[in-house]
């Protein structure tokens, strides 16, 4: 199989990064949107890995990024579902249009 | 002379009569305070009458203005200072007697009159207060600290006059007597200020050396600068006597003393008839001197102001019929004689009897003024009442009072021998002498003071029988007495102390002078005042409504009191309170606060428009960061490259 | 003496409230730290006039210094002299006073008296310090308690005055924040003042840098036209909250107007001095005038502050030494003065819950205590002699007629006439409420309890002890105000 080049994977990351920002703008539902998040922030991992692959092949900066990345996204993850439960809890609902008043 | 311990003893024992009453009285002296109040002003006065004593007597010569001691108070700069003394000369000596005699007097008096009231401890501690302070006031040595003891007496006449506090009409009028010698103060502060700044100094002694000699460079400052066509010295003094004006209930200052009179009687005696109210004389005589040989402009306006207030309080004494209010014209028109012979004198020898008049005529007028006040309250606490119409035919009732009171209408009518006769005399004699127009209003005066005298005399103790509503207590104890009896002898037989001997402007004695020519009038004029009230007032008739029908318009002003008051009411209430007060409160809540409030409602207006992008949806953040994104990738990309 | 006592003292105490665990404790730990307070303040009085008596001239005595942030010469520098004395005792009084006054403030107590400690540290701080970065830093310690005092355990509408207070007062801190920059700029980068008292700024620096300080100080003070958080902000707070605002807090201000504006910018002082004159008339008399509208006993008193802290501003604004030094033992006096007044009105309001002053009447009759204390602190804001008003206001009297010509008489003059007007609205609230027939539903009123007495008497000590004893205050103050006046003859 074809190995794919370094325009392949950022139309890739591209296109990740793109259906992410639509999935955060369009959705209501707050687990969506935290999946959404997710995309993106795994479109720039796939731009990490790929500039440091054909850029500075002989560097791990890129890696330890991307790891860096996945480590602090699960962290996020862990918060923001806590948050989402809680805010079942109280408006018994996930839906970012009820969780309006927090700006208060 | 090394007896200044002994001569600050004198006010401070009050002081501490005050200080043990005040802190303690209601809970360990409750009955005993009257005593203890009296025992200490014994000792004071027995002192006082000692330093008279050795004053008077000792030395051959008088010695003016002797310090016994000063204690540097207060430093304000290197020249002035206010140092609190004690001044010893003929005029302080004087007083010091009177002051500590007559609050002797009614010390006393009160043990019987207050007996049983609710605050009879705090009546004792006000009373030592006021002596103190009037102490203090007549030894100062420092036109500052004379300023001081000025305030604390017309604090402690406040506390004396208020002393009913659940009065309404006592509290009012304790703040009138406040408020309006408080304004007289307030020319007096000013005065002070610029007499010490010409002067450079506010030590009574040194003042006085500067003020008077023509050469020195404080006097030529003083007479050569002018303001608004007076010159420096003319203001600085009027503003001073403004200050005793106000004290001394000289017209158009007088408003507050009538209506002092709702204090407690003996207060009356000894407040604002005998010693306070003549603050405002001694003060001028105090710095005779200055007005006399300095300023004789200003002491010009000092007999004026003196002899239209004698005849102006006459007038309207003719026509009240409270009794205390009629005395309180009389103290008045009184003090007004002792003004005007301050204001009619001269300095040195002969040409300086007015100023030897005056003082005498405020030591006679001490006696028989509080003589009467006692009299009178005598008489109130038998009838309780302070109407006339509610008296009448005392007399037999009255035994003591009654013979007491006559020779006080008699001393204060001018009659011989008694003491007002003498005094008077003198003051008419030098207004002969220097001002006719002034002894004509005078003369008139004794005249009309005579006649109501007499009529409050007659009204009390003959006139209509006594009709009395069963109770019959007797005329008052023994401590009501004594002090009428002791004051009687005083009023009877104070005129023939040689008073010129001791009291002069230079300190060279000077003669008595009494002189039949001179003196016929006055007794004259006297005698028919007794007469005409005799004749209206000796046996109940419609002779008095006949007279004052007749007199109609003028009757009515002076018994109104010529609506002085109405005048002052209506520029204190409209002009005062409702065109100053009233905006500057206005101005502050609205246009000062408003500016603030402004500031915070607009800064909260532009808040409000912007907090509007801050809408919580979450998603909207998120698209505005992604415009600022695009905008700002564009801006780097294609404009800034 | 130690001067880090001043502030270890208090701090000490406010940490250990907050460690307590009831309401008792919390009283007792912060009336005792208050009661330590008073008495090192007057070790502190003690110390310095046997300094001084023993001849040691040093404009600053017992100072420290530690560096602070060295790169920026910022340095922990602390020194008293007497005027600094003085303003402690101040504090020190009015502390133990308010401590002993809200006994019986039951809502969150322990907050209440930690933010009571803390305002009093910030106040030791400030007038403690003798450089400016960290004289600023206490100075804005002592804004926030204010806020939450008055915003928490406030009356009427708090959030309102609370909110005015601190922004006006904030508002303050910013000007003078600029022209402590500009000082340290202009000044060879150094915030010290001793340092910066012996550099010669140039003219048009000072004249932009002093109307910077002054009004950011005045602001402090109730420099008329930014008092109007006064009135708001007194009659909104807790008593003791009152009484440390006046008491102490506006005294912040004149101390910041007199050591800091005037003092570093002498040429500054000389160009804006009639203007601080003027506005200082104004205010003594207008406020004045308006007080005798008010019918709120807080109102009243706020107003009055205004008349009499422009005593203070006039006294500075005259230029003598007679005048600053009435101006000075104006800021004392007022201090005591008005705490016992706020604390009287707090006394009074808990019996009767009432401050107006038409509903009251006779209250003579059952708290004697309570009305003859209202009756003596209202004589010495009139300016009674043997209190200590008069001493001040004459001493600035007489120190303003040194200047001969007319526009400072006239000044005097119309300061001289809010004598009267004093008068007529201090017997008129103390007629009303303490004199007159008693109304019935006040018949059962109990008189003051001892932790009330006690901060009277002590307030009453102190108004007493300036009152017939001026002499210790005025020679205690004369070498500070000679440096300043000396400042001053140096420039044109």
């Amino acid at each position: 199989m074809m190995e794919p080049g370094l325009y392949q994977l950022l139309f890739i990351s591209i296109a990740l990064f793109f259906i992410g920002v639509y999935g955060f703008f369009t959705r209501r539902n707050l687990i969506t949107m935290l999946m959404s998040v997710e995309l993106v922030l795994n479109s720039v991992n796939l731009n990490f890995i790929a500039f440091n692959k054909y850029l500075w092949p002989g560097k791990m900066d890129g890696l330890f990024f991307t790891v860096f990345v996945i480590a602090i996204a699960a962290a996020e993850a862990a918060v923001a579902i806590a948050i989402i439960i809680n805010l079942y809890r109280s408006h018994q609902s996930i839906d970012v249009e009820n969780a309006e008043e927090l700006k208060y | 002379m090394n007896s200044s311990f002994y001569i600050a003893l004198i006010p401070l024992l009050p002081l501490a009569g005050f200080i043990l009453l005040g802190l303690f009285g209601r809970s360990f002296f409750k009955n005993s305070s009257g005593i203890i109040g009296t025992l200490f002003l014994l000792v004071s006065a027995v002192l006082a009458v000692y330093v008279a004593y050795d004053y008077f007597s000792v030395s051959a010569t008088i010695r003016p203005r002797e310090i016994a001691f000063t204690y540097t108070w207060l430093q304000f700069s290197d020249t002035l200072s206010i140092d609190m003394g004690v001044m010893l000369d003929p005029i302080s000596v004087m007083m010091l007697v009177v002051v500590t005699f007559v609050s002797l007097m009614v010390h006393i008096y009160s043990l019987g009159y207050m007996k049983g009231e609710e605050r009879y401890p705090a009546y004792y501690a006000f009373l030592g207060l006021f002596t103190f302070s009037m102490l203090g006031l007549v030894m100062s040595s420092n036109l500052f600290q004379i300023y001081i003891f000025w305030e604390l007496v017309g604090v402690s006449s406040f506390l004396l006059i208020g002393f009913y506090y659940n009065k309404p009409s006592a509290v009012a009028a304790a703040k009138k007597a406040f408020i309006v010698t408080r304004f007289a103060d307030l020319g007096f502060l000013i005065g002070i200020l610029v007499l010490s700044w010409y002067s450079g100094t506010l030590d009574f002694n040194t003042l006085i050396a500067r003020l008077t000699s023509p050469e020195s460079d404080q006097l030529k400052s003083a007479v050569t600068s002018s303001f608004l066509g007076l010159s420096g010295l003319t203001w600085a003094l009027l503003l001073i006597f403004m200050g005793g004006a106000g004290k001394s209930a000289m017209f158009p200052l007088h408003i507050w003393l009538p209506d002092a009179m709702e204090g407690p009687t003996p207060v009356s005696a000894l407040i604002h008839a005998a010693t306070m109210v003549v603050a405002g004389v001694y003060l001028v005589a105090r710095l005779f001197p200055v007005f006399a040989i300095s300023d004789p402009a200003a002491l010009e306006v000092v007999a004026w102001v003196g002899a239209v207030s004698a005849v102006i309080a006459a007038v309207i004494a003719c026509t009240q019929t409270d009794i205390k209010r009629v005395l309180a014209y009389s103290t008045m028109s009184q003090i007004g004689f002792m003004m005007f012979a301050l204001g009619v004198s001269k300095y040195g020898g002969e040409a300086g009897l007015g100023y030897t008049a005056s003082m005498f005529h405020l030591f006679t007028h001490a006696m028989f003024k509080a003589l009467l006040f006692l009299g009178a309250g005598a008489v109130i606490h038998y009838v309780h009442s302070n109407e006339m119409k509610d008296m009448g035919g005392l007399r037999k009732y009255l035994p003591i009072t009654h013979v007491t009171f006559l020779v006080a209408c008699l001393a204060i009518a001018g009659i011989p021998p008694f003491a007002g006769f003498f005094s008077k005399e003198e003051i008419l004699l030098a207004a002969h002498e220097n001002n006719p127009a002034i002894y004509w209003i005078a003369l008139i005066t004794s005249g009309l003071t005579a006649f109501y005298m007499f009529r409050l005399y007659f009204s009390i103790f003959w006139n209509k029988p006594a009709h009395l509503h069963g109770e019959k207590h007797g005329e008052g104890g023994f401590a009501m007495m004594l002090p009428l009896i002791l004051l009687g002898v005083g009023a009877a037989g104070a005129g023939f102390i040689p008073f010129g001997k001791y009291v002069s402007t230079d300190g060279s004695p000077l003669e008595s002078h009494i002189d039949i020519g001179i003196s016929a009038l006055p007794v004259a004029l006297g005698v028919a005042g007794i007469v005409a009230a005799m004749w209206l007032y000796l046996k109940p008739n419609n002779r008095s409504e006949k007279l004052a029908a007749s007199l109609s318009g003028l009757y009515k002003a002076a018994y109104n009191k010529f609506y002085i008051d109405e005048l002052y009411l209506f520029i204190t209430k409209k002009v005062l309170f409702n065109l100053v007060g009233r905006p500057a409160a206005w101005f502050d809540r609205n246009v000062v606060d408003g500016l603030v409030n402004l500031t915070g409602n607009t800064t909260e207006a532009v808040s409000g428009g912007i907090r509007k992008l801050q809408s919580g949806k979450v998603q909207q953040y998120a698209i505005y960061f992604l415009g600022g994104v695009i905008v700002l990738a564009v801006l780097f990309i294609y404009v800034w490259k | 003496m130690n001067l880090l006592l001043l502030i270890g003292i208090p701090l000490v105490a406010a940490l250990a409230v907050l460690a307590s665990r009831n309401a008792k404790q919390v009283r007792w730990i912060s009336l005792t730290g208050a009661t330590v307070q008073l008495i090192a303040s007057f070790a502190l009085l003690f110390t310095f006039k046997a300094e001084r008596a023993a001849g040691n001239t040093a404009q600053m005595l017992f100072e420290q210094k530690y560096a602070l942030f060295p790169a920026w010469h910022i340095n922990f520098h602390l020194g008293v002299d007497g005027i600094s004395v003085a303003m402690i005792l101040l504090t020190s009084f009015v502390l133990v006073a308010g401590v002993l006054v809200s006994w019986n403030v039951e809502k969150m107590t322990k907050e209440f008296y930690f933010l009571l400690v803390l305002l009093a540290l910030g106040a030791y701080g400030f007038f403690i310090s003798l450089d400016l970065f960290i004289l600023f830093f206490f100075l804005e310690i002592s804004v926030i308690p204010k806020y939450l005092l008055i915003g928490i355990w406030g009356s009427g509408k708090k959030e309102y005055s609370a909110n005015k207070l601190a922004l006006m007062l904030m508002g303050g801190s910013a000007l003078i924040l600029v022209g402590m920059l500009g000082l340290y700029f202009e000044g060879g980068r150094s915030f010290d003042l001793l340092k910066l008292s012996q550099m010669n700024l140039d003219t048009s620096t000072q004249h932009i840098l002093f109307p910077l300080l002054f009004a950011g100080f005045g602001v402090f003070t109730a420099l008329f036209p930014f008092h109007t958080w006064v009135p708001d902000g007194h009659s909104s707070a807790p008593t003791a909250g009152s009484m440390f605002l006046a008491g102490i807090s506006m005294k912040l201000g004149g101390y910041g107007c007199l050591r800091v504006a005037t003092y570093l910018l002498p040429e500054g002082a000389k160009e804006y001095a009639n203007i601080i004159i003027i506005l200082s008339a104004i205010a003594i008399l207008y406020g004045a005038f308006a007080t005798m509208m008010q019918k709120d006993l807080k109102y009243i008193n706020a107003y009055s502050s205004v008349s009499h802290v422009g005593f203070s501003l006039l006294g500075i604004g005259m230029l003598t030494q007679t005048a600053m030094t009435g101006a000075v033992m104006q800021m004392v006096s007022h201090g005591v003065m008005t705490a016992l007044f706020f604390a009287v009105i707090g006394m009074i309001y808990d019996r009767t819950h009432t401050r107006m002053v038409a509903d009251m009447g006779g209250l003579m009759k059952v708290m004697p205590f309570v009305a003859t204390v209202f009756f003596i602190v209202g004589l010495c804001s009139l300016g009674l002699p043997g209190l200590s008003g008069f001493v001040a206001e004459m001493t600035v009297f007489v120190g303003s007629w040194e200047n001969a010509d007319a526009f400072h008489r006239i000044a005097t003059v119309a300061a001289a006439m809010s004598i009267v007007v004093t008068a007529v609205y201090i017997l008129r609230a103390v007629g009303q409420t303490v004199m007159g027939p008693i109304k019935n539903e006040y018949t059962q009123l109990k008189d003051a309890n001892w932790n009330e007495k006690l901060a009277a008497i002590l307030l009453l000590a102190g108004i007493l002890a300036i009152g017939i004893a001026p002499f210790w205050l005025n020679d205690l103050l004369k070498p500070g105000i000679e440096l300043i006046m000396q400042k001053l003859a140096s420039v044109k």
